[in-house]
């Protein structure tokens, strides 16, 4: 155990930063497990570049890990970190701007020459002409203590050069009192075929570590207690992909439907289709199509013939993908769609998150075609979020829309593990139409449950339930092509009843636990911005101020009391990032004059931003009519 | 599992002995303009329907838009009418998930070569089980006669009032240039080869690719006259056997020394007008030096090269299967792995799956120390 004096905190947030080769997200993640191991509340940001390997050294190669761990239940990466790890100049330039003054920077001494510094394109050696003035700043020869801590193994320079990212997380790890024994066995299990590697990865480590311990440069560490409100049970870390990967495997097992996945590789929605292809033992097909359009035509194509059809994808796939949404809303069937949402328009910063897909999944079609949308509100939400996106796809016959988004996507946090006993039975609502024997011809496909104003699944290899779907518009149960005025009227505010109806069948709005009955402001989101804003409010009502909080997990239809819930209050302050979508929804929907907060960036919210948003809101006069 | 579990490696069969080609008509209204070429070619499919073996349940057709994809429409078996182009995308969700089915595309040359090219091409490569038919009537009927990728270059029409500038495709070359492991072509009107083309297509593993000639009176009448009424015209390819045509059999084809195909006349056979072989300036041949077909040749260059013996339908054509070689089909072996998941790590435990292996319990055990 270290000599070193011990100071407490509550909450720490820290920064690993090198070029995209320097294994700054592996160093992260094994952080962030160590330190969930340890009991705190963790989120993560990975911040890398959307190039494979931008050139060495370079600005647009710097690769950025981020995360926020408490002894409390926390809710965002962090605003500001109060500690950077610069592997090498170009980090240093790139995530300087995001410092408060008087933050740690440890950078690795190293990587300054003349070289690098130019490839980062400073003029001169920040450490020397003031620019990092006002921070703690730490210069630790890295590269050349790692080599030291592998001398007399049998590795190539090179080699062993690149398990300098484990001497920088030893160090960290002493720093913030973090246990090795999780990374160890990370270690040991990464590399069983290669000991020498085990060997190599742990001498560093360790080095890092015990550097921390007996250098003089550092007189204290830190200790982060295990966070006691988090409510007890047994748990892991997960990112929002693998949630949503094991949402779509839930799903099928939930309602005894085989899962096929129709996908096509996009950032950053690729890792699920991934994830799902190594899980076939749970009857899961996964199938990469030759684009978009064709993965969700297999996966329409599959719910037809009696699979639970999914796609996963991010916005540039979901607008070829539409006019198959379309097919699906016409022919009645089940299709989730899950769309991790990044920045956009058009191709725009692919691994940056973005919550400006919302108007396309309510809209993105042509005609009158009403699709559910439930949007994820943290990492391990996406689980959730698909079930009850299956279970609304499977018990009304419709498409539905998920959404994610890139922060969500490869952000994690601490996840109580579900018990599956616990999760919705969906196998009741499959209820494929049962066979007719004899010459009975009268089958009608387009006939409608009193309940769900769902059709019949009438599965191929069903006898006797012959039946052609597709495009054309439907005569009202017979199910024959109809051009008849009356009956595409019909038809039309049946689709649309049939979603509406959804608002009885889903949880009414809530207002969030920590939240002010008689508050005049009112802040509504939806999707992964919810854990920024609750931070947000917490601070402006520990500031003695009211605010009330709630978020919509339901997009289309919204919650039957939604109206409701935003008439209580004074004001709306509706925080997206995006243009206002959801503020064009809410004013068009309830006529109420909610205003919004809108920044894209391609990063989550800080919740200093919300903060000062909301007090703007809370410091407006009353515009009402008591008048004294 | 419910009814839709994969039935793996199964093959769709079931006794349809009883059933007739009234039973596979449904009773809806067909609406293509009288004359079309499209009546000919339903009542000859549903006419082979009953000797599949495979029960109206466990038929499904599948298309994308235009004249042709109403087609499943008019079959009294399980339908999807697609979007255009995207019928092969559907089909394969449908083939690859269900082996117990048999699964038809009907499409036109618009569907599948211009909107659908990609989707067409991909389902070929992968050998999805999928019979797919495209009425190939070089010309967009459904929306009124515009030119398609298949019209010859310098077509009138609407949009190309100065005639059109694309060159156009041959559909067996580009399946065979796709990797399909079916090839074959027929004509609308000639009611034994087409159902001998479907049963042999239908009866195929993995994508069978028809062509069809088809002829739309109302918008490209006549397209195919070169051919479909005139028999000498069409070189109808049998496996083994040397590639003759014509009346006489008095036409052949010969591999030449330039490593090209090329129509000569056939030593001792007379041709049908009644001259002497070679009166034209063809070469004349034995028979024996003519080249002799083989449809399951791995190697699919001849097949390519008895496709580019005419680029449009206006002389002596090929007609009949080109091409039948056998290769995994994708869905036989998604079910494979499938399977051997199954067997390699059991059924599933979503338990297990979603708890992982680096877990920690709140309000319990002590978090481990802080030391190396
Ligand atoms: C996305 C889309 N684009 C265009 C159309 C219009 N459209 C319908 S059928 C068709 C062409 C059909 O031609 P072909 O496939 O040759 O079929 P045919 O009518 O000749 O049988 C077109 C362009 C459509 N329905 N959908
Ligand atoms: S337009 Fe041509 S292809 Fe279409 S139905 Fe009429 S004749 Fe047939
Ligand atoms: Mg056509």
């Amino acid at each position: 155990m270290s000599d070193k004096a011990v100071q407490q905190l509550a909450t720490v947030t820290i920064r690993f930063a090198g070029d995209s080769g320097d294994g700054m997200q592996l160093t992260g993640n094994r952080f962030t497990s160590a330190s969930a191991m340890v009991g705190n509340d963790v989120a993560t940001l990975p911040d890398f570049p959307a190039e494979i390997r931008a050139p060495a050294g370079s600005l647009p190669g710097v690769s950025g890990f981020q995360l926020h761990f408490a002894d409390h239940d926390i809710l965002t990466p962090g605003d500001e970190p109060d500690a950077l790890v610069a592997m090498n100049p170009a980090a240093l330039k790139a995530n300087l701007p995001a410092l408060p003054t008087g933050a740690t920077i440890i950078v690795n001494s190293d990587s300054f020459t003349k070289p690098a510094l130019r490839k980062a394109k400073y003029d001169a050696d920040p450490r020397q002409d003031g620019s990092l003035d006002g921070f703690k700043v730490y210069e630790v020869p890295i590269t050349d203590l790692t080599l030291r801590a592998l001398e007399g193994h049998d590795l190539s320079k090179k080699a062993k050069e690149r398990s300098k990212n484990m001497f920088a997380l030893g160090l960290m790890s002493w720093m913030y009192s973090r246990p090795l024994e999780p990374t160890i066995e990370w270690v040991e299990s990464k590399f069983s075929a290669a000991p020498d590697l085990v060997d190599a990865n742990v001498a560093v480590l360790k080095a890092g570590w015990a550097f921390g311990e007996t250098t003089e440069l550092f007189d204290h560490r830190y200790e982060v207690q295990p966070a006691a409100d988090l409510p007890p049970g047994l748990y892991r870390q997960i990112t929002g992909n693998l949630a949503t990967a094991y949402g779509l495997i839930a799903a099928g097992q939930l309602s005894g439907l085989p899962l096929f996945l129709g996908g096509y590789p996009i950032t950053p929605a690729s890792d699920v289709l991934q994830e799902l292809a190594r899980h076939k033992n749970f009857g899961v097909a996964t199938f990469q199509a030759e684009d978009e359009i064709a993965g969700v035509g297999a996966a329409l194509g599959a719910s037809f013939a009696g699979n639970l059809g999914a796609t996963v994808t991010s916005g540039p796939g979901v607008n070829l993908k539409a006019e198959t949404i379309g097919l699906a809303v016409a022919t009645e069937l089940p299709l989730l769609v899950c769309n991790i949402q990044r920045a956009g328009p058009s191709t725009g910063m692919p691994t940056k998150t973005d919550q400006a897909d919302l108007l396309q999944a309510l809209f993105g079609r042509n005609s009158d075609a009403p699709v559910p949308v439930v949007a994820a509100e943290t990492p391990g939400d996406c689980f959730d979020a698909v079930i009850e996106g299956a279970r609304l796809a499977i018990k009304y016959r419709t498409p539905v829309f998920v959404l994610s988004d890139g922060y969500l996507a490869n952000g994690a946090e601490p996840w109580l593990i579900p018990d599956v006993a616990g999760l919705p039975d969906l196998s009741a609502d499959v209820a494929f139409a049962a066979a007719r024997h004899g010459d009975d011809d009268s089958f009608q496909p387009f006939t409608r449950s009193e309940a769900t104003m769902a059709r019949p699944w009438a599965i191929p290899g069903t006898p006797g339930l012959q039946h052609r779907v597709g495009g054309l518009e439907k005569a009202d149960r017979s199910g024959n092509i109809s051009y008849d005025p009356e009956n595409h009227h019909r038809m039309t505010m049946l689709r649309q009843a049939k979603i509406d109806r959804i608002a009885q069948d889903i949880p009414p709005l809530a207002i969030e636990p920590d939240s002010d009955a008689d508050a005049d402001v009112l802040v509504v989101g939806w999707g992964s911005t919810k854990g920024p804003i609750k931070a947000a409010v917490r601070r402006v009502r520990d500031e003695g101020h009211k605010v009330a909080q709630a978020h919509l997990r339901h997009v289309n239809p919204f919650p039957s009391n939604t109206g409701a819930v935003l008439r209580r209050y004074h004001r709306v302050l509706v925080p997206e990032m995006n243009t206002g979508q959801l503020r064009m929804l809410l004013r068009a929907t309830f006529l109420v004059d909610a205003v919004g907060y809108n920044r894209v960036t391609g990063l989550p919210f800080s919740s200093g931003e919300l903060a000062e948003a909301i007090r703007s809101q809370v410091h407006q006069p009353h515009e009402g009519v008591e008048a004294t | 599992m419910s009814d839709a579990s994969r039935v793996s490696g199964g093959r769709p069969g079931q006794a349809t002995d009883t059933l007739t080609r009234k039973d596979f008509a449904s009773d809806q209204e067909v609406r293509w303009c009288p004359g079309c070429g499209d009546y000919a070619i339903l009542a000859t499919i549903q006419g082979v329907m009953p000797d599949l073996g495979v029960s109206r349940e466990n038929t499904v057709f599948v298309s994308g838009i235009g004249c042709a994809a109403r087609f499943p429409y008019y079959m009294n078996t399980y339908g999807f009418h697609g979007i255009h182009g995207r019928a092969p995308a559907i089909a394969t969700g449908i083939s690859e998930t269900r082996r117990d089915l048999k699964v038809f595309v009907v499409t036109g040359d618009g569907d599948a070569l211009s909107i659908g090219g990609n989707h067409l091409i991909h389902a070929m490569r992968r050998n999805v089980d999928l019979t797919i038919i495209m009425f190939n009537n070089q010309i967009y009927g459904l929306t009124k006669g515009q030119y398609s990728p298949t019209s010859e270059t310098g077509k009138v029409t609407k949009p190309t009032p100065e005639g059109s500038l694309d060159y156009p495709f041959n559909p067996v070359s580009v399946a065979l240039g796709a990797e399909a492991t079916f090839v074959g072509r027929t004509i609308d009107n000639e009611r034994d080869h087409l159902s001998a083309m479907v049963e042999r297509a239908a009866h195929h593993e993995g994508t069978a690719f028809i062509e069809v000639y088809q002829n739309c009176n109302i918008f490209n009448d006549g397209a195919f006259d070169a051919v479909r009424k005139n028999e000498a015209n069409q070189i109808r390819l049998e496996h083994g056997r040397p590639v003759r045509f014509g009346a006489h059999g008095e036409h052949g084809v010969l591999l030449s020394d330039g490593c090209e195909l090329e129509i000569v006349d056939v030593e001792g056979a007379e041709p049908a007008d009644g001259s002497q072989p070679g009166a034209t300036g063809r070469r004349v041949a034995a028979e024996s030096e003519l080249v002799v077909h083989d449809a399951h040749r791995e190697d699919a260059s001849l097949a390519f090269a008895l496709s580019r013996l005419s680029h449009t339908p206006l002389g002596p054509t090929p007609i009949g299967l080109f091409r039948q070689v056998r290769r995994p089909v994708y869905g036989d072996e998604l079910a494979r792995q499938l399977a051997d998941a199954q067997l390699r790590k059991g059924s599933g435990d979503l338990q297990a799956l979603i708890t992982g292996s680096d877990t920690w319990r709140v309000g319990g055990q002590r978090p481990p120390s802080p030391t190396p």
